[in-house]
C-alpha cells in the first residue's frame, strides 16, 4: 500500500475514536509542552543572567587578595592585605591589554542624614570605577583625578541610599552626610541598576575618591580589590597574564610561591553561573520528559487494545492481499501520528506557556528553536519505537485466526 | 478446451496439537477448470475449513501440489501468498467482514489499496463497477450498517470481484442469509458463473449446491464423491418460485 494511502487510512481510524486519540495524545502533549517550558525558562534565566552580567561590564577583571599561607595557617581571602596602590601603578603602566583601573577600598557602617539614617556599604574608588562598573550619574557631577589626590569629602549616592536618606524626595545635590563621623559633600546621584543576579541591592552604595576612604575612614594603605576592564572582552585572557605577572614582581613573589591575589573574570563568572542554570535546565528537563516516555507508554497501551479490536479487519486485510508490512505501517503510522499530533499539540502549548509565564510570573523566557526541534523528533521517536511492537503484534497475526477472532 | 486453474495433488495438511498429530487432510486430490462453478460440501470436521484456508492460499499443504492459475503455492512467502491472495482470489466470507463505519465503495476499493500497480482513479472506477455489476447502483455511500444482510453481502461480493481474480472463494455465503436473500446472492453467483468467472463454493446446506455445476463431497479428510450436477438448478427460478407470502 503507498504510504500517502496508509496515512489517509490512519487519519481516518484516529478520526473514528477522536476522544480515545485526544486522551492518549495527553501525555505526549503534556511531556512536549512541559519540556519546551523547561527549557525555555532555563534558556530565559540563562539569557537574562548573561545580559546583567554584561551590564556589569563584560570585560572586567576583578583582583582579590588570596592565601599565600604566609604563616602556615590559611585564613580568609579578604582580611589579607596585599593589594596597593603600587600594584595599580604597575598595571597602569605595564599591563597594556588594560584599558581602565581603578582600586576598591570599602567599609560598611552607617550613613547618617540629620535625622534619618542607613547601613550601607562605601565604595572608595577612583573616577574611571564607573566606567568599568558602567554606573553612570544621573544627577551631579562625578568627583575628579584632584578630589582623589586631595582625598576630597565628596561622595555620589545610589538611589536606596538617597531614599533612606532623604524619605522627602529633597534633592540630596550639595547636601553633606556623615559616614562614620566624616561629614561628606553629595555631588552626584547614580542611575538604579536594581538587584543583582545573587540578590543584592545594586544601588546600596556610597561612592567615594578611594583616598578618603583609605585615610580618613579606613585609615589603611590597602585595597580590598582592584578591579580593572580589559580593552575588548576578547583581550581578557591576555590582560588576565599580564596582571598575574605584573604582580607577581610587584609582590616580589619566588617561582615557587603561589600567588597572594586572585584574578577573575567576567567570563569566568558568566560560565559558573551559566552551569549552575544548565544543570537546573536539564534537571527540569529530564523530570520533564519522563512525561513523554509515559505518554508512550500510554500509545503503547491503545495500540494493543486497538490491535485486538481490530484482528478481524487485520485478519480481513491479510485475507485479500494485504502483506505483514502494510499491516505494520498502517498500526506504526497510526502511532507516529497520535505522538506527531500530540507533539503539535505540546508545541503549541509549551509555545504559549512560555510567553504567558512571563507575563504571570515575572519569569524570563526564550523559546529557543532547538527545543522545539528536539522535543517533536524525540515525540516522533517515541511514536515509532512505543508503536512498533503492537504493530509487529498485528503483523505477525495468523490471517486464519484473525479471521475468525470474536 | 478450458484452461485449469486449480490442480490439488494428494494434499494433506497436519495439525500438531501437542504430542497428537491431528490429519485434518488426508490425501485430497480434485481439479477446477476455469469457468467451473464447485460447490465443496460436507459435514464439520470433514476438513472442509481446512481446504477452504489452503485454496485461499491462507495456508500451506504439509504434502502434496497445489497449483493455482500455474503457481505452485509451497515454494511461496509470507508476502509471496499476500500477493497471490491479492491478485488471484476474491474471498466472500460467512459473516460479510466488511469494514465497519466505512462506506460501500471504500471497501470495494480495499483489495485495490494493495495492488501498487492501480493508480487513484483507476481504483475508484472500478469499484464503481464492481458494485454496479453486483446491482447496488446509488449505494456506494452508505455503511455496511446501513445496509440489510444481503447488501452487505453483495458488497462483500463485489470486493472479491474488484481485483479480477481467476476465483472467487466464497465461505458459507449464503450461511447468515434468510433463504430467499440466500437464493438473490446465488443468482448473483450464477450470473457472474455465466459471464465465465470460476467460483469455488462451499457450504454444507445441499439445496445451495444444487446451483453449483459440480459438487466435491468431503468426508473425514478425503474427498467421498465428485460429481457434475446434470440438473443445474437456476437460482433466479427458484426465488420465482419461492411462495409471495414470504414476504412478511
Amino acid at each position: 500500500m503507498k504510504i500517502i494511502n496508509l496515512v489517509l487510512l490512519a487519519m481516518k481510524a484516529l478520526q473514528r475514536n477522536k476522544l480515545r486519540a485526544l486522551l492518549t495524545m495527553l501525555g505526549i502533549i503534556i511531556g512536549v509542552a512541559s519540556v519546551i517550558t523547561m527549557m525555555s525558562i532555563g534558556e530565559g534565566s540563562k539569557q537574562s543572567i548573561n545580559a546583567s552580567l554584561s551590564s556589569m561590564g563584560s570585560n572586567m577583571i576583578t583582583i582579590m587578595p588570596f592565601s599565600n599561607e604566609p604563616g602556615g595557617a590559611r585564613l580568609a581571602g579578604s582580611s589579607f592585605k596585599t593589594l596597593t596602590i603600587k600594584d595599580v601603578n604597575a598595571l597602569q603602566k605595564d599591563a597594556p591589554h588594560i584599558a581602565l583601573i581603578s582600586p576598591l577600598a570599602s567599609s560598611s557602617g552607617q550613613s547618617i542624614n540629620g535625622a534619618n539614617n542607613w547601613p550601607t556599604t562605601i565604595q572608595g574608588v577612583n573616577p574611571d570605577y564607573l566606567e568599568i562598573r558602567k554606573l553612570v550619574v544621573k544627577d551631579g557631577i562625578v568627583f575628579s583625578d584632584q578630589d582623589v589626590r586631595g582625598s576630597a569629602k565628596v561622595c555620589l549616592l545610589g538611589k536606596t541610599v538617597v531614599d533612606n536618606l532623604f524619605p522627602n524626595g529633597e534633592s540630596p545635590l550639595g547636601k553633606v552626610i556623615r559616614f562614620g563621623g566624616i561629614p561628606m559633600q553629595v555631588i552626584g546621584v547614580l542611575v538604579p541598576k536594581g538587584t543583582s543576579n545573587f540578590g543584592q541591592d545594586q544601588d546600596d552604595v556610597i561612592i567615594a575618591p578611594y583616598t578618603t576612604i583609605q585615610k580618613r575612614v579606613l585609615s589603611t594603605i590597602y585595597f580590598n580589590q582592584i578591579y580593572a576592564s580589559a580593552v575588548t572582552e576578547s583581550a581578557s585572557d591576555d590582560a588576565v597574564k599580564e596582571v598575574n605577572t605584573a604582580l607577581r614582581i610587584t609582590h616580589r613573589l619566588r617561582d615557587n610561591q603561589d600567588n597572594d591575589f586572585q584574578v577573575r573574570t567576567q567570563a569566568e563568572l558568566m560560565t559558573m553561573l551559566n552551569s549552575t542554570s544548565s544543570m537546573m535546565t536539564a534537571l527540569l528537563t529530564a523530570v520533564a520528559s519522563i512525561s513523554l516516555v509515559i505518554g508512550g507508554i500510554g500509545i503503547m497501551n491503545i495500540m494493543y487494545v486497538s490491535v485486538t479490536e481490530r484482528t478481524r479487519e487485520i485478519g480481513l486485510r491479510m485475507s485479500i492481499g494485504a502483506r505483514g508490512v502494510d499491516i505494520l505501517l498502517q498500526f506504526l503510522i497510526e502511532a507516529v501520528m497520535i505522538s506527531i499530533t500530540g507533539g503539535v499539540i505540546g508545541v503549541v502549548l509549551g509555545i504559549s506557556a512560555a510567553i504567558i509565564i512571563p507575563n504571570m510570573l515575572n519569569w524570563p523566557t526564550v523559546i529557543s528553536e532547538s527545543s522545539i526541534v528536539i522535543s517533536f523528533l524525540v515525540c516522533a521517536v517515541t511514536g515509532i519505537f512505543f508503536g512498533y511492537y503492537p504493530a509487529l503484534k498485528a503483523s505477525g497475526l495468523d490471517p486464519i485466526e484473525a479471521l475468525r477472532y470474536e | 478446451m478450458s484452461t485449469k486453474i486449480l490442480e490439488i495433488q494428494n494434499v494433506k495438511r497436519e495439525f500438531k496439537m501437542g504430542t497428537e498429530t491431528v490429519r485434518a487432510l488426508k490425501g485430497v486430490s480434485f481439479d477446477v477448470n476455469s469457468g467451473e462453478f464447485v460447490t465443496i460440501m460436507g459435514s464439520s470436521g470433514s476438513g472442509k475449513t481446512t481446504l477452504l484456508n489452503m485454496l485461499g492460499c491462507l495456508d500451506k499443504p504439509t504434502e502434496g501440489t497445489y497449483m493455482l492459475d500455474n503457481v505452485n503455492v509451497k515454494n511461496l512467502t509470507r508476502d509471496e501468498l499476500a500477493k497471490l491472495r491479492n491478485t488471484k482470489i476474491g474471498f466472500v466470507f460467512q459473516a460479510y467482514n466488511l469494514l465497519p463505519r466505512t462506506s460501500a465503495l471504500e471497501n470495494v476499493e480495499l483489495p485495490l489499496l494493495y495492488n501498487p500497480l492501480i493508480g487513484t482513479q483507476e481504483r475508484k472506477d472500478r469499484a464503481i463497477a464492481a458494485l454496479q455489476a453486483v446491482k447496488l447502483d446509488g449505494r456506494f455511500d452508505h455503511t455496511p450498517n446501513q445496509l440489510s444482510g444481503g447488501q452487505q453481502q453483495r458488497v462483500a461480493i463485489a470486493r472479491a470481484l474488484v481485483n479480477e481474480p481467476v476465483m472467487i472463494l466464497a465461505d458459507e455465503a449464503t450461511g447468515n442469509l434468510d433463504t430467499r436473500t440466500s437464493y438473490e446472492i446465488m443468482a448473483l453467483m450464477q450470473e457472474l458463473n455465466d459471464k465465465g468467472k470460476t467460483i469455488v463454493f462451499v457450504t454444507h446446506e445441499p439445496d445451495i449446491a444444487a446451483f453449483s455445476t459440480r459438487t466435491v463431497m468431503l468426508r473425514d479428510g478425503k474427498v467421498q464423491k465428485d460429481t457434475m450436477n446434470v440438473n443445474r438448478r437456476s437460482a433466479r427460478e427458484a426465488l420465482d418460485s419461492l411462495p409471495v407470502s414470504d414476504d412478511y
